[in-house]
């Protein structure tokens, strides 16, 4: 170590949690952050965007219209139709669509330049949305099969006796634990590490470019095209996060209601 | 050197998902490429898969972060 420590100077600081705690007005639990303007400015602009692609809805329609029309027919036949089966998934394309587009244009905060501050990197937002599908996807298969019967729909029939019991228990655990937990983390983490990867590339590479001799310079370099490879990496990453977050609380609303699981 | 060990706890809790996901996606590539009509039956199982087989590094990032200090 003391080789390396001669020529690399020590007091760099890696980037952290802290680095995500933005807060604008106010401070402690109810201040007012970063992460929360960059929602409010979201729904400022998907207000914007759908309301100026279908103002003029016309039969052949305009660039607008036509991208938002993609989008929407992504999400109504790839996402609900093949997810929750056709005969009930118009009802939910509507919630389907919101968490889509929400998630998508907050993910891409990430990296568009004015933002660059990914708002599901703050566990409070992924949290809250998946909150939505957890209460929506119990109360929709107790509603359908009644509340003993969903508890008892969780077991596959035909199952022997003694399996019962503990088959029971690991759905329950999967019910109640490890699929609300993973939807939140699983959108939280990857905003998360994509943007400490991105700081951690960019600061580094800044740091080296500063405070080297002659070699470190270079690596720095060599560290900032890298951080340009990970920018496209993460913008691949955050439209695929809102993808399978989308996908994932449909197929859980899907199996809540079908027939036997 | 300094740092924390539950940093190396992440990086082990990734290797089992990795080759999961891994086999998974292999899995659905192989299916899809031998039956190109029954991609809309298997997405839904390869992801339902993906998201079970991805829980554990899921845990892992979370208790990094929570052993951390």
């Amino acid at each position: 170590m003391s080789i390396v420590a001669a020529v690399v100077p020590t007091d760099f600081t890696p980037p952290g949690t802290e680095d995500f705690w933005i807060p604008l007005i106010g401070e402690g639990a109810w201040a007012f952050t970063r992460a929360s303007l960059l929602a409010v400015i979201s729904v400022g602009l998907l207000w914007w965007w759908l309301h100026a692609t279908t103002k003029k809805r016309a039969l052949v329609p305009s660039k607008g219209q036509m991208t938002t029309e993609a989008v929407y027919t992504f999400v109504r036949n790839d996402i609900g139709r093949d997810l929750i089966g056709s005969k009930e998934f118009m009802r939910f394309v509507p919630f389907l669509f919101s968490l889509f587009v929400f998630i998508l244009i907050n993910n891409l905060f990430g990296v568009v330049p004015p933002f660059q501050n990914s708002t599901m990197g703050r566990i409070g937002f992924p949290a809250a949305l998946t909150i939505i599908v957890f209460v929506m996807y119990h109360w929709l298969g107790i509603k359908k099969h009644g509340f003993m019967g969903y508890w008892k729909s969780l077991v596959p029939s035909g199952l022997p006796k003694p399996m019962v019991p503990m088959i029971f228990f690991l759905e329950l655990i999967t019910d109640l634990f490890t699929r609300p937990v993973t939807l939140a983390l699983r959108l939280f983490g990857n905003m998360f590490a994509g943007h400490i990867m991105m700081l951690l590339f960019i600061g580094g590479g800044w740091y080296m470019l500063t405070n080297g001799g002659i070699v470190l310079p270079i690596a720095g370099g060599v560290t900032w095209i890298m951080a340009v490879v990970m920018t496209v990496f993460e913008l691949v990453v955050e439209v695929l996060q809102a993808y399978v977050f989308t996908l994932l609380a449909a197929l859980y609303i899907g199996g809540a209601l079908a027939d036997e699981h | 050197m300094t740092g924390n060990i539950a940093i190396l706890g992440y990086g082990l809790s990734a290797i089992g998902p990795g080759i999961g996901v891994g086999l998974i996606f292999a899995a659905f590539i192989n299916g899809v490429a031998r039956q190109p009509e029954a991609r809309g039956m298997l997405q839904p199982i390869a992801f339902l898969g993906f998201a079970i087989a991805e829980a554990l590094a899921i845990f892992g990032l979370a208790l990094a972060f929570v052993f951390r200090s």
